[in-house]
């Protein structure tokens, strides 16, 4: 499976009376996005803001981000299952209007979102401070529950998303990038003397709002399976979750799944890149039993040698990637993880649920309960109040001067475990 | 002029040995005894503005209140750094010079430097709450075990933070790497499979596990408590339980309960959807049952009160305190089995 990638560079976003791409800057017609984004019967209203790098705002609280993207050859579109049909996505040519973002706010949906400022020390830890952001503040109708609630806001999102996206199609790339992963005896033969490396590609399915989808299927129904890397390219995995912003893995971050690019970065030269398994993170011991032991099974049926294992969440996922861990292990094939830390606010504390001996090979995107202040900003898009109710707040983490006082577990992808981002942490 | 303040024993305060350990707290101004090296090898960037000194013996037999009176000695001089020892392997002395540093770290919120010899039992008890040099084991080491101090101190002082001459804090510490996380991870997966070798960035740690207790032989003469680490709590969440990483844990009462509803009751945990939970309580701490399983004498008795916190995010240190309070509680009303629910 082969993808182009065209990326078009996104310097400026502004309001236009055309939505489209003209030197560098997206302008949005944003009566005509608020009406497509605002297409279902389950939505009161949508508002269209515009965040930029380096601006004093602050957008609260943060649902998903997603990137703007459309596919110009090759089967299916963006989002399938949600956007599209199911048709099978990652080859041809996906263009991406790469620097830009749609960012979901709104009335909180459950306790676990997050915070984004586009300046100052919030901005540090969140990538999309770096994002030139569409903003779409969308209130469902009256009397919804949380679970559809939630849904309602991810599809304002995604056609948010697929509209922006459709202004890249005409548009001649900046650069275009080529990704190629072949059937599995092809792509074993072509570099037989690299080691051969799998991506575990953990997926966060708790359930009651902890859910991801692939081709619009809950993972939690799913028993791991084989993926294409490029799949993600085209939207092939989204989120669906309201687990605490640091470390769940917005849609923008499974399109652009940093494991995957750096892998590939190295594909030929020092390793062969064979593929994924998506696996969940379900509830129960059985299922998490049973998806430990297909998804060794399955790097195993690969014949990969070497495996990087990323987790989604934190607590009970520990058990699955310890889980994941020993078994893939327990078959003599080396594995990395990667998680964040839950160290308690003085970092004195033992940082995962769980624990193995074989995870020799750990990298961490840092302690979500280090405790930061976030200065006061000029424009706030959303509820700042929710700073005392999302998960890494408290009462009182909103002061009466606008500042928030919070956990860094506030902060969209501050600890992503994609590894996104280049927080990290030693014992000092 | 950055003001240091140092705790001594009666030993190097020059008062005497093991006789005079049960000496009291006293402050004098200005440097004591081994002060004096220190306030030399600070070569005028600090200057050591007073002195608190106590026997060895009435600290450790007085721990908490001698610390409060020590405390308020060395606050009296606005110390900027407080300087604790060293103690080398004085096993009472090791323990007050950390008592010492956990105090000054908690109440005054400024740092703390010391001096142990590794094997010191202080040093593991209270190494997170100040940067201690590894000394030798005896007095005869303070030559160089008071300028490394003094490094320490001066870095302090020029608004660095140490990283380096003293014992690990044990701490976890965030900082930006200078590579993303996915490419940290290939980096090293490429080294692993290389059989090079690579340092991982969170050594696991070992955990302890609890044995189970040996099962109730009858229930039906057991007094039963409820504690649920799901967030159940009275309508409303009087007091505040954080959705993640929870400070504290709730006692509510459940004399007058017989069934939870959404009148009475909701969850305060983040980790879930609420809907089912904040209908019907029960479904997380079944009051009901139980009260019908009393009623028809199927458990002996219940606990008056439940205990509740959110198991979200909630570190270990904070989940281990809470337990060790509710546990004691239990026990002064002879429960004898709880029912632990979570989410």
């Amino acid at each position: 499976m082969k993808l182009e990638i065209g990326n078009i560079l996104i310097k400026d976003v502004q309001f236009g009376d055309k939505t489209e791409v003209k030197n560098a800057t997206l302008f949005v017609n944003q009566k005509e996005l608020a009406e497509i984004a605002g297409n279902d019967d389950r939505i009161k209203s949508v508002e269209v803001f515009l965040a930029r790098p380096g601006e004093s705002v602050r957008i609260i609280p943060v649902k998903d981000a997603i990137e703007p993207r459309v596919k110009v050859e090759g089967d299916g579109g963006i989002f399938p299952g949600f956007m599209t049909g199911v048709e099978q996505v990652g080859s041809g040519r996906t263009h991406v209007l790469k620097g830009a973002a749609v960012i979901t706010t709104g009335r909180i949906v459950g306790f676990q979102e997050g915070i984004v400022d586009m300046s100052g020390t919030g901005a540090e830890y969140t990538p999309f401070s770096k994002t030139q952001n569409v903003v779409l503040k969308v209130e469902p109708v009256d009397g919804i529950k949380q679970h559809e609630h939630e849904l309602v806001v991810r599809l304002a999102g995604f056609r948010a998303a697929n509209y922006l996206g459709e202004a890249g199609k005409e548009v001649k790339p900046d650069e275009v990038k080529t990704y190629e992963t072949k059937p599995l005896l092809q792509q074993a033969a072509e570099f037989p003397n690299l080691p051969k490396v799998a991506y575990v590609y953990m997926l966060q399915t708790q359930g009651l709002l902890h859910n991801t989808y692939y081709y619009g299927v809950d993972v939690a129904e799913i028993v791991p399976t084989f993926m294409y890397p490029t799949e993600i390219m085209d939207g092939a995995i989204v989120s669906g979750n309201c687990v605490s912003a640091c470390d769940k893995n917005p849609t923008y971050i499974h399109c652009n799944s940093p494991v995957i690019m750096d892998l590939y970065e190295e594909h030929g030269k020092t390793i062969n890149f064979l593929g994924c398994v998506i696996t969940n993170e379900n509830v129960t011991l059985q299922d998490k039993e049973r998806s430990s032991n297909m998804t060794a099974k399955l790097i195993e049926f690969l014949g990969a040698e070497a495996v990087i294992i990323s987790e989604e969440g934190f607590g009970n996922p520990d058990a699955d990637l310890v889980m994941n861990c020993n078994k893939i292990e327990g078959k003599g094939i080396k594995t990395v993880l990667i998680t964040d830390e839950y160290a308690g606010q003085d970092g004195g504390s033992q940082s995962l649920a769980d624990s193995t001996p074989l995870g020799n090979a750990c990298v961490t995107a840092g302690n979500a309960n280090q405790v930061v202040v976030l200065p006061p900003m000029d424009t706030i898009i959303g509820y700042p109040e929710v700073a005392n109710l999302i998960a890494g707040g408290w009462e009182g983490s909103l002061r009466p001067d606008g500042s928030i006082e919070a956990e860094i577990q506030v902060i969209t992808s501050a600890t992503n475990e994609l590894g996104f981002g280049f927080l990290t942490a030693k014992t000092a | 002029m950055p003001r240091i303040v140092h705790y001594i024993n009666q030993f190097f305060a020059q008062i005497g040995g093991e006789e005079k350990a049960d000496i009291k707290p006293e402050k004098r101004d200005g440097f004591v005894g081994p002060g004096q090296a220190l306030n030399a090898a600070l070569g005028g960037a600090g200057e050591i503005v007073g002195t608190v000194i106590c026997g060895d013996s009435y600290f450790n037999e007085n721990l908490e209140a001698v610390s409060k009176e020590v405390l308020e000695m060395i606050r009296s001089f606005k110390p900027d750094i407080v300087v604790v020892g060293p103690g080398f392997n004085a096993g009472r002395y090791g323990m007050a010079c950390g008592a010492v540093a956990k105090i000054v770290d908690e109440e005054l919120n400024i740092p703390v430097v010391g001096g142990l010899y590794e094997e010191n039992p202080g040093l593991e008890i209270y190494k997170r709450h100040g940067y201690f040099v590894a000394t030798g084991n005896s007095a005869a080491s303070m030559r160089t075990a008071m300028p490394a101090m003094a490094e320490i101190v001066k870095k302090l002082i020029a608004g660095e933070t140490p990283t380096e001459g003293y014992v690990l804090k044990g701490l976890r510490q965030n900082y930006f790497a200078p590579e993303r996380g996915s490419k940290r991870a290939v980096n090293m997966l490429l080294k692993k499979i290389k059989g090079e070798e690579f340092v991982t960035e969170y050594p696991m740690p070992v955990f302890d596990r609890v044995d189970p207790q040996p099962a109730v032989k009858d229930m039906r003469k057991a007094r039963v408590a409820l504690v649920s680490s799901g967030g159940p709590v009275p309508k409303g969440n009087p007091d505040r339980i954080e959705a993640s990483s929870a400070s504290k844990f709730g006692k509510y009462s459940l004399v007058d309960i017989v069934d939870l509803d959404s009148t009475n009751g909701e969850t305060a945990h983040g980790g879930y959807d609420p809907v089912y939970a904040n209908e019907d309580l029960d479904r997380v701490l079944p009051i009901d049952v139980i009260k019908e399983m009393v009623a028809a004498g199927q458990i002996g008795s219940l606990h008056d009160f439940w205990y509740s916190t959110t198991g979200n995010g909630t570190s270990v240190a904070n989940s281990k305190q809470f337990a060790k309070e509710i546990a004691e509680e239990l026990l002064r009303d002879d429960v004898d089995c709880v029912i632990l629910t979570s989410t």
